[in-house]
């Protein structure tokens, strides 16, 4: 008799605090997905669709909100406290450098498909209409009356692609000849007229100052840029041998799990291999692997061989240290 | 006698006018700690990791040096040039009347109001070779932008209200009377200028152009758009340290960050040391 009520109360209460809890929990969920710089349309684009998605199969309204800077300064925002549950780079690096922290698990790369990379790109050429200077290859960017646009190796993930591209071609053509190779490279990288610190900032020279006779970025990035500014002023060259750019994703785990977030995160970076998400990429002219995709695409992005980092540099870390690092490969090369 | 004792109970603290002397001094001495002793602090502590051959190493580096000779030069030159002009344009906002003049006075403060990524984009754009001044001066073999030229252009522009601003208020005290005096006993106007209103400007002059080039040192924003980034030619000091940090090498970001510091503290006292003795020369060494 005495229990009862007591019990009927405490259930009472329970479910009121459930009732009261569950709405507003679900609300206040909010995925922070910290990226890289270049990647404010392509986000706000696939945001958008992941919300219906998820709000269609779990039947939970929820948030998902953008951060986006150069990708090392990014990195280096979570080391310092940023709470992002996903990270979206453009360079492995910067996914590294948070799991040397702990941030990311050990073995991130093996955790999705594609080592972690739901898409794709690699590094072409843009270059002014009826391309003058007759431009097909790397080996066109080392003549004496070719000038360069691409954003400084030293500040810029994207123009390490460029290098390690214009290396990998080198070590191909001259059949591994270390010295034909540095001379080469060399006078590749007295072509350039203007090193800015990022993408952006090439382009701006390129496009806007007239700077150059080649602007060498991202196969995205150029053909976005050729989207915006005329088809009729520019023309994209995508040379028969090239870099692949994988662009890594990653859960910061233990983010996530102070944020409650860790299902909606992991969701959220499998979402970007759905055929959905792939289309979206594709559109943004990024290269995917979903096979339908693939094929519905398949105009838009020429074959051509991809080298990997993996292979001919011996992974991220090895080239970083050997090519990129305080008295490295470039600071030698470009050494007077 | 108590009109003698009433100085002196006064006197116990002659110069405290307001109250509250414990008060202001505590709450300057914890804005300071806060706004420019503790980022200190932590910049000193990034050091202590390095050893102190690894420490030269870092800020001895060929390509670090050549920018330190950029950075120096394009600043020295900034500098100078904005001595010059930035007397010239606190005299004409000083002793001269014309319809917008008002105007002028408040535009001086732009270069400060405007974000310097901004100042620096906005100058590009004029000075590359399809821009509006481009245009005009690369017929006559005058590169600007992309140029060590532009380096300097752009940290002018940061670091001109240094000059005006510091210069400006010692010519407004500075009565016309003066002038005409000195032209009245004889001088011509060039000696009147040399001899009579230059000595009264020359700290003021030197404080704002010691500012001016101090300023530029640091300049990253404006230049960074206009520089070119070229290894050995033009890229700045501040680029090389934006460089380590990319790296997330924070001691050699650190290292080469003191060494502008350093350069920065010695100008700025040694301004301030012979400020002291010119301005004691000036009033009472003549007799």
């Amino acid at each position: 008799m005495t229990l009862r009520p007591l019990f009927q109360r405490s259930l009472l209460a329970i479910a009121l605090g459930a009732g009261l809890a569950g709405p507003v929990q679900a609300a206040e969920r909010e995925l922070l997905n910290s990226s890289y710089d270049i990647a404010r349309e392509l986000f706000s684009a696939i945001n958008p669709e992941f919300i219906a998605h998820w709000q269609e199969s779990q039947g939970e309204e929820v948030a998902v909100s953008q951060s986006h800077g150069g990708s090392s300064a990014q990195a280096r925002a979570i080391m310092q406290g940023l709470r992002a549950d996903v990270v979206t780079y453009n360079q492995v690096t910067d996914v590294q450098v948070l799991a040397d922290e702990g941030l990311v698990a050990e073995e991130w790369q093996q955790a999705f498909d594609n080592n972690a990379s739901p898409y794709y790109s690699t590094t072409a050429f843009l270059v002014r209409k009826d391309n003058p200077k007759g431009i097909e290859s790397w080996d066109d960017l080392a003549r004496e009356d070719v000038r360069l646009v691409f954003p400084n190796p030293k500040t810029s993930g994207n123009g390490r692609y460029t290098y390690l591209a214009a290396w990998g071609f080198a070590d191909q053509h001259f059949d591994g000849d270390e010295e034909q190779i540095r001379d080469f490279m060399r006078t590749f990288l007295r072509n350039v007229t203007v090193f800015d610190t990022g993408g952006r900032g090439a382009t701006t020279s390129f496009i806007e100052r007239g700077l150059g006779d080649v602007l060498i970025s991202f196969e995205s990035e150029v053909n976005n840029i050729r989207g915006e500014y005329g088809s009729d002023d520019y023309e994209v060259i995508v040379p028969p041998i090239s870099i692949l750019a994988e662009f890594p994703v990653a859960v910061v785990e233990p983010n996530a799990e102070r944020n409650g977030t860790l299902d909606l995160a992991q969701a959220y970076v499998e979402y970007l291999y759905s055929e959905e998400a792939q289309r979206t990429l594709a559109g943004f002219n990024y290269r995917v692997h979903h096979e339908a995709v693939v094929e519905e695409f398949a105009d838009l992005f020429p074959e051509t061989e991809l080298l990997r980092v993996e292979d001919i540099f011996g992974g991220w870390d090895q080239a970083m240290e050997t090519h990129f690092g305080s008295g490295g490969l470039l600071d030698q090369l470009q050494r007077r | 006698m108590s009109t003698r004792a009433l100085p002196f109970a006064i006197g116990s603290a002659p110069k405290r006018v307001l109250p509250g002397f414990g008060l202001s001094l505590g709450v300057s001495l914890l804005f300071i700690s806060l706004v420019l002793l503790l980022p200190m602090t932590g910049l000193f502590g990034q050091l202590a990791g390095l050893s102190l051959a690894e420490y030269w190493a870092i800020i001895s580096d060929g390509r670090v040096v050549a920018s330190y000779t950029v950075t120096i030069g394009a600043a020295a030159v900034a500098a100078l040039v904005n001595g010059a002009f930035g007397l010239l344009l606190a005299w004409v906002l000083v002793r001269y009347e014309f319809p917008g003049k008002r105007l002028l006075d408040a535009l001086m403060d732009l270069p400060f109001a405007l974000p310097t990524a901004v100042a620096g984009i906005t100058l590009a754009t004029l000075y590359s070779s399809n821009g509006w001044m481009g245009r005009l001066l690369e017929p006559l073999g005058l590169q600007v932008a992309y140029t060590w030229v532009g380096i300097a252009l752009a940290m002018a522009f940061t670091s001109i209200p240094f000059v005006v601003r510091t210069v400006q208020p010692v010519l407004e005290d500075l009565p016309v009377e003066v002038d005409e005096a000195a032209l009245t006993l004889g001088a011509n106007d060039g000696t009147a200028f040399r001899r009579v209103i230059l000595p009264h400007l020359w700290p003021a002059l030197v404080t704002g152009t010691g500012l001016a080039f101090v300023r530029s040192l640091g300049e990253f924003g404006a230049i960074i758009f206009i520089a070119g980034n070229m290894p050995y030619e033009t890229e700045i000091t501040a680029l090389m340290i934006f460089v380590r940090l990319q790296e997330y090498d924070y001691a050699g970001a650190s290292a080469i960050a003191s060494v502008v510091l350093f350069v920065s503290l010695a100008l700025l006292l040694a301004i301030n040391i012979w400020q002291g003795r010119f301005i004691k020369r000036l009033h009472g060494g003549g007799g």
